[in-house]
């Protein structure tokens, strides 16, 4: 035991869980946390310019790294601020532990100033959160904190730290245990289960894989892979599961559903056994659920037992860690599994794929162009985020990903605004690596003001701005579903990115042409400053191949 | 394609602290299930508590949730009750109307054929105290209906099961 402020035993159970970064913003209910922060050199506090990018910035660092993000914020405005990036990472199961000041004890439920009942706010958007009730609670809270939000399905937990509970001093015990009786998170597979399965996909004609971010959140890439090929399984990715394996690999389909694939949506279709491992049969994956692979019997494997059934009713339930249940699934196909002839469906798929390639091949400043040129520049470890809409989509169809960690995008919450202050996040925790956002002009103008933070804290990464004066997805539909009827799309005239970006300190580069496109890519990667480079692009321009939303899977509009 | 809804009792067990209340109704809430009844009380170990909730249901989303229960890390325990092998209890207060001697005594009489007890006696009103399963109340609150029925409060249903089939922590 040792006598110690709550505000000292926050800081010291920190370092405790090996943390080394903070994104945040200090404030009133805050400042006693900040008093010791001044004094620690062990941990970096990045300071953001909006709570809600301190989020982001937490969310792209757990993504990158696979650690821990950790963000703070200040009571009331401050944390409500954070909201959207916690029910960002609440959606996309990303282990970020958010803190919040709260205005003193004895001011709880009076409507002092600042004050917001956080912890209702956040319940169904954390996988669990706290208020420390006394000061000798905190080393406690925090360790569990950190448990709950890395194990099991991770997922955001927030601690909200009254202000006198920082400043009140205690005798700390840091070394006591935690047990928390709800909470049993089961990694092992049945091994019924696995055997049940294991005799579905060895007598299998088409068994086909698709992989969500399970598999990268479970580190379970080279056994997706090495299972894929003794089965020679193709294997189709979710949007998060993006990158769990190579999608230049000969099986890989690429992405999966409203904007799968051709491959992808047809092969899946046409699966007799499909394996379904840490994904959730989301609607923007399946399309028209009843009609989704109606012929296949599917064995799903997901950590989080209430997936299970959730959407679809598989044949074959596992409910394991996902690297576990493929190694056990791998060791038991070893022994019994026969190499069966499929050139013909191989063929088949490879043609499919080239129907793939053949769409992306457009000449000027075609955004499929453009990400096929920007991959060309990129090193293979290079991280890609991305904003939401259609660049997104371009970017998940047209840009691979050759690594898991290696792309990172807003799959559940699809959050504009996203991309720039997780490509942050991203830097951060590889500052080796080039990391690229790939924005539309109306998600930018969403987060835009971090920037600041991006050159004072000399976070460099690179912007690609795929600048259409609209927004663009919900043109898109308009397009398509609502008789060209563009209602509130137009953005009209759009700041100057360049001057923008050098107003605050960044570089920017106008590009006209896709020679020029490579010349500023080649510019940013060598800068120390973050890059934004804005590229015109047809307002016109629709992202395919697309399913309607609600349709099957297997109706694309191509064209 | 709707599947045959029926009534489910559900019970858990559950830390007994405050906001798990509200953790295990938004929960219902956000993904539209419907709470019947819930009662909350302490159980039979230290700082845990039982709730017991009733739902009206297919068994597809019976077992949603029932997943989504265990899903909460403060639910420690969850069980479905097989009404079969279930004793279900519920507590009614009921304030009837008796403005002459004749209805007092009628309403006194019923009282006494369904086992419940007058609780309090004001000159123009019975206060009666009814237990029993949640269909024996509600038929005694119709037959009061006709003499007029000032208030109700009802606790809502808590159950446990029969014999050995236990829902304790282990």
């Amino acid at each position: 035991m040792v006598r110690m402020t709550g505000a000292k035993a926050f800081v010291e159970s920190l370092k405790r869980q090996n943390v080394e970064v903070i994104f945040g913003i200090p404030g009133g209910a805050t400042i006693p946390i900040y008093d010791v922060l001044y004094d620690t050199d062990d941990i970096r506090h990045i300071l953001m310019r909006h709570e809600q990018c301190a989020a982001h910035a937490a969310d792209g660092y757990a993504r990158a790294s696979g650690r821990v993000g950790v963000c703070m914020a200040t009571s009331g405005p401050g944390a409500t601020n954070l909201v959207t990036g916690i029910a960002n990472a609440y959606m996309d199961s990303s282990p970020i532990v958010a803190f919040t000041g709260q205005v003193p004890r004895p001011f709880i439920g009076k409507d002092a100033f600042q004050e917001t009942d956080i912890v209702g706010i956040t319940t169904p958007i954390t996988k669990y959160n706290f208020q420390v009730p006394e000061v000798s609670e905190i080393p406690r809270i925090i360790k569990k904190a950190f448990y709950i939000a890395t194990t099991g399905r991770p997922g955001p937990v927030l601690v909200d730290l009254p202000k006198d509970t920082q400043i009140e001093t205690d005798e700390i015990e840091f070394d006591d245990d935690i047990e928390i009786r709800g909470y049993r998170p089961n990694y092992e597979p049945h091994p019924i289960q696995i055997g049940r399965a294991a005799d579905l996909l060895a007598n299998a004609e088409k068994p086909v894989i698709i992989a969500g971010g399970g598999i990268i959140a479970s580190g379970a890439s080279s056994e997706l892979v090495a299972l894929a090929e003794l089965l020679q399984a193709p294997v189709s990715t979710t949007l998060m599961g993006k990158g769990c394996i190579p999608e230049n690999h000969p099986l890989s389909l690429g992405l999966l559903g409203m904007h799968g694939t051709i491959a992808s949506n047809i092969i899946v279709s046409e699966a007799d056994v499909l394996l379904a491992v840490g994904m959730r049969f989301s609607d923007r994956t399946t399309g028209n659920i009843e009609k989704f692979c109606p012929d296949a019997k599917i064995i799903h494997i997901d950590i989080d037992t209430a997936e299970i059934g959730k959407n679809i009713q598989p044949h074959v339930p596992i409910v394991a860690d996902a690297k576990r249940a493929l190694n056990a699934l791998y060791e038991q196909l070893v022994q019994k599994f026969r190499k069966k002839e499929r050139t013909a469906w191989m063929r088949r798929i490879e043609e499919l794929k080239q129907q793939h390639e053949e769409m992306g091949n457009k000449s000027g400043l075609s955004p499929p162009r453009l990400m096929k040129e920007l991959r060309k520049m990129l090193p293979e470890d290079a991280i890609i985020t991305t904003e939401v809409g259609q660049n997104q989509m371009w970017a998940a169809l047209y840009l691979k990903a050759y690594k898991p960690r290696a792309f990172i995008s807003s799959g559940g919450l699809g959050t504009m605004g996203f991309g720039f202050p997780a490509s942050l996040g991203a830097k951060v925790a590889c500052p080796d690596v080039p990391v690229v956002d790939i924005a539309g002009d109306g998600s930018f103008l969403m987060t835009e003001q971090d920037l600041a933070s991006s050159v004072a804290e000399k976070i460099p990464v690179i912007v690609i701005i795929l600048d259409n004066r609209f927004l663009g997805m919900v043109a898109q539909w308009q397009r398509l579903f609502y008789d060209r009827r563009y209602s509130s799309i137009d953005l009209g005239k759009t700041p100057d990115f360049v001057k923008l970006a050098e107003a605050f300190g960044a570089q920017g580069i106008y590009v006209g042409s896709l020679s020029e496109f490579r010349k500023a890519v080649q510019t940013a990667l060598k800068s120390d400053v973050t890059t934004v480079i804005d590229v015109p692009i047809s307002s016109e321009e629709n992202v395919f191949p697309m399913v309607p939303p609600g349709g099957e899977i297997t109706k694309i509009i191509k064209e | 394609m709707a599947e045959k809804k029926e009534s489910y009792i559900i019970s858990t067990i559950v830390e007994h602290k405050p906001g798990v209340l509200y953790q295990v109704s938004n929960m219902f809430r956000r993904r539209g299930f419907n709470i019947e009844t819930i009662t909350v009380g302490e159980s039979e170990q230290a700082g845990l508590a039982r709730m017991t909730i009733t739902i009206n249901g297919d068994e597809k989303t019976v077992e949603q949730v029932v997943k989504q229960l265990n899903k909460l890390l403060d639910v420690v325990k969850v069980s479905i009750l097989d009404p079969e092998v279930t004793v279900t209890r519920e507590l009614a207060l009921i304030r009837i109307n008796t403005p002459n001697a004749a209805v007092r005594s009628d309403v006194i009489n019923y009282t006494e054929i369904f086992k419940g007890r007058v609780v309090d006696v004001a000159h123009d009103s019975l206060l009666v105290e009814m237990t029993g399963d949640s269909d024996k109340i509600t038929a005694f609150i119709e037959l009061m209906r006709t003499f007029g029925v000032k208030e109700i409060a009802r606790t809502g249903i808590t159950a446990l099961p029969r014999g050995m089939r236990s829902t304790k922590l282990e």
